[in-house]
């Protein structure tokens, strides 16, 4: 593993953090994206001390998908190659609420899903122009199949899903390597007042660890932690009959 | 939500979580607590405190863990801000390849660098950098009344000697600004004496705790008769030279509480015993990595989980030089007259090094640290025993280790208290300054 020049968009998330303290320390260049710039200096100061050789950073705000062009071009220009470019961004719908209220769900609907697909599709052509590098895109388990109790959520995470399927096929003839990640429960600010089951949640950087592995690996598809392959592929082979009455 | 203990998981109280991940979202905290209608909180790092300190009165607490971010460092004069929720062990990673280390460290790495500040944690090297809080430079603090207000010893004094073994209760630590000390190795190099009794501990201390930065001694405190205060005594130095490698991060995990404790009379004493034989020569030298020599019980992470459900209590207190070997030989005896051996006891000699902090656990004389699994007559029947010794001798416990001390033994132990209580953030009240002070 050596040092990498990294763009990061939704660089304040908790999985992000630790994702980007991991290439700092091998002495990595960074462009990092999020919409609060005093969470920005803040991160920048850390990863210079744990060892990033530089940092920039750009203010952007998720529904914000027509600079996208521009934000991608200013990675390109600050950094020359883009070796990762992770997304990360995102929210943890109130579900119940967006039940009752469509433009709430709506607009998580585009945080989550449309504003991540906009990412992908801003990078890929840059990506295309280069021919290498790994894309990486943050989508859940979630998506995998909508469930009774978060399928705003899910379906978001599922349009990220497809899109970052089809770009995989199409990129690959370039030379450029997409991964999908999925986590299952993660220890974030995003879920600090969930009672998430203790032996099932993970921590930030354990996620992170994986990533970095799966970037290196060319891994297509990331479940992290790795057990989360399984319960998956349980949920996703339940006949719909079952699924339907279950609690989930 | 979950909820959050203490380390010991006595007494009982679980913790409601309020996360804060910037130092910019603390004002909010204190404003969401408020309009809940809870009338206090307090801040909570890893909740690696034993007993009742890291516990808020209201059982709200403010927990810090996700501001773990490095402010600033400085690798040539190994001066680094940290936000005060970064652990011990992730200063380690950041600072060791960088030829530092930490100046003092307690025997866990996974203390947050508030806690350490709140509770002017000492370790094995006391005799000769005495505790934590001389090592930090400046702290930064969020207060309900006041907002952000910087402290050192050259800016609002008063309230940083009160932060320093403070126990939280000064303002939430946002920051803490720390010199680190320079090392050329990760590894110790170790010596180990076998000692046949208390009176040979003291006299192998008092020849030898000035060769080594590092000291500590295991004691076999269900030794009786002749053997009693048996034990093994560790020294240890930085190498001169060598490789400055971060441990890696594989350690077991407790997995789940078992029905009942682990820890009885049974396995105890068979612990003990080996534990005392496994170095059959009288002296045996090593060279170890810092990391099994600083934080042997780290290895096996949440190990607080083999007392069971019950928990466990510590009883850790520092005993004056003219009165600490007849003490400690009568909290052993006392203790083994009990049948309440202990898993592990551990003594070591402090010195006369001030610390700025106003409530300062260490002083020169001898410190003992016992585990006891949790019953019902612990506080009532030893504990009350133990606590006459310890006050009789002129010593006195630690509050980071306490779950019972009474009002009219911290207050004479501590005489302090008052002016903390003065520069107390009005917001902030843990169960133990509720007991302690009321």
């Amino acid at each position: 593993m050596s040092k990498k020049n990294v763009l990061i968009i939704g660089a304040s998330s908790g999985i992000a953090e630790a994702v980007a303290r991991r290439y700092a320390e091998q002495g990595s260049n960074f462009v990092l994206v999020a919409r609060s710039q005093a969470k920005l200096d803040v991160i920048a100061a850390d990863l210079i001390a744990r060892g990033a050789k530089g940092v920039q950073t750009r203010l952007w705000e998720g529904h914000d998908t027509a600079s996208l062009p521009e934000i991608a071009g200013f990675a390109w220009s600050a950094l020359g190659t883009v070796d990762l470019a992770l997304i990360a961004h995102g929210t943890l719908p109130d579900q119940p609420r967006a039940q009752r209220d469509l433009a709430y769900a709506l607009e998580q609907f585009r945080t989550n899903g449309e504003s991540a697909v906009a990412c992908m599709l801003a990078l890929a052509g840059h990506f295309e122009a280069q021919g290498n590098g790994v894309l990486a895109v943050i989508g859940s388990v979630a998506g995998d199949r909508g469930r009774g109790s978060n399928y705003v959520y899910g379906a978001a995470k599922a349009a990220v899903d497809a899109l970052a399927s089809g770009l995989r096929a199409q990129l690959f003839k370039k030379g450029v390597h997409v991964l999908t990640i999925k986590p299952g429960f993660v220890a974030t600010p995003m879920t600090a007042e969930l009672d998430l089951p203790a032996a099932l949640t993970a921590t930030p950087d354990r996620v992170a660890a994986d990533i970095q592995r799966a970037v290196d690996a060319r891994c297509n598809v990331l479940y992290t932690p790795w057990f989360w392959t399984w319960i998956m592929r349980i949920i996703r082979f339940l006949p719909t009959a079952i699924f339907k009455r279950l609690s989930l | 939500m979950p909820t959050l203990g203490s380390w010991g998981r006595y007494p009982h109280h679980p913790q409601t979580p309020h996360s804060v991940g910037w130092p910019f979202e603390i004002g909010n905290a204190f404003s969401r607590i408020q309009g809940a209608g809870v009338a206090s909180t307090l801040g909570y790092g890893c909740g690696r405190s034993y007993g009742d300190s890291c516990l808020a009165q209201s059982d709200h607490v403010i927990a810090l863990a996700g501001m773990d971010r490095v402010i600033a460092a400085d690798w040539q004069t190994g001066v680094v801000t940290v936000q005060a929720g970064v652990t011990l062990d992730g200063l380690i990673r950041i600072a060791l390849p960088n030829g530092w280390f930490l100046p003092v460290t307690p025997g866990t790495k996974f203390v947050t660098l508030g806690g350490a500040v709140a509770n002017d944690v000492h370790g094995k090297n006391h005799h000769v950098m005495g505790t934590f809080g001389r090592h930090v430079r400046r702290i930064v603090l969020h207060r309900s009344d006041k907002g952000v207000c910087d402290c050192s010893p050259a800016e609002n004094e008063e309230l940083f000697n009160a932060t320093v073994g403070g126990l939280g209760l000064t303002g939430i630590i946002l920051a803490v600004e720390l010199q680190l000390r320079a090392v050329r190795s990760s590894d110790i190099e170790q010596t180990c004496i076998k000692f046949g009794d208390l009176d040979e501990f003291f006299a192998l201390s008092s020849q030898q705790d000035s060769k080594y930065e590092y000291t500590v001694s295991w004691v076999d405190c269900l030794a009786g008769g002749k053997s009693a205060g048996r034990g093994h005594y560790i020294g240890g130095n930085h190498s001169a030279a060598g490789e400055l490698k971060v441990a890696d991060g594989h350690a077991k995990r407790m997995p789940v509480d078992p029905p009942f404790s682990l820890v009885n009379t049974l396995t105890l004493k068979a612990f003990n015993a080996l534990y005392y034989q496994r170095q059959v020569r009288k002296v045996v030298e090593t060279r170890v990595s810092y990391d099994p020599f600083f934080y042997p019980l780290d290895k096996l992470l949440l190990w607080n989980r083999m007392y069971g459900k019950a928990g466990f209590q510590q009883y850790q207190c520092v005993i004056p030089p003219e009165s600490g070997r007849d003490a400690v030989a009568a909290i052993l005896r006392e203790t083994s007259i009990n049948g309440a051996g202990s898993f592990l006891a551990v003594l070591k000699q402090c010195a006369d090094i001030k610390s700025p902090g106003l409530l300062s656990f260490p002083k020169a004389g001898v410190s003992l640290a016992l585990d006891f699994a949790q019953r019902d007559a612990l506080n009532t029947r030893l504990f009350a025993r133990l606590d006459a010794l310890v006050h009789e001798a002129g010593g006195r416990l630690y509050p980071a280790k306490d779950a019972h001390m009474s009002a009219h033994h911290f207050q004479s132990a501590y005489p302090a208290w008052a002016r903390l209580e003065s520069l107390r953030d009005p917001l902030l009240m843990s169960r133990f300054w509720r007991r302690v002070t009321s």
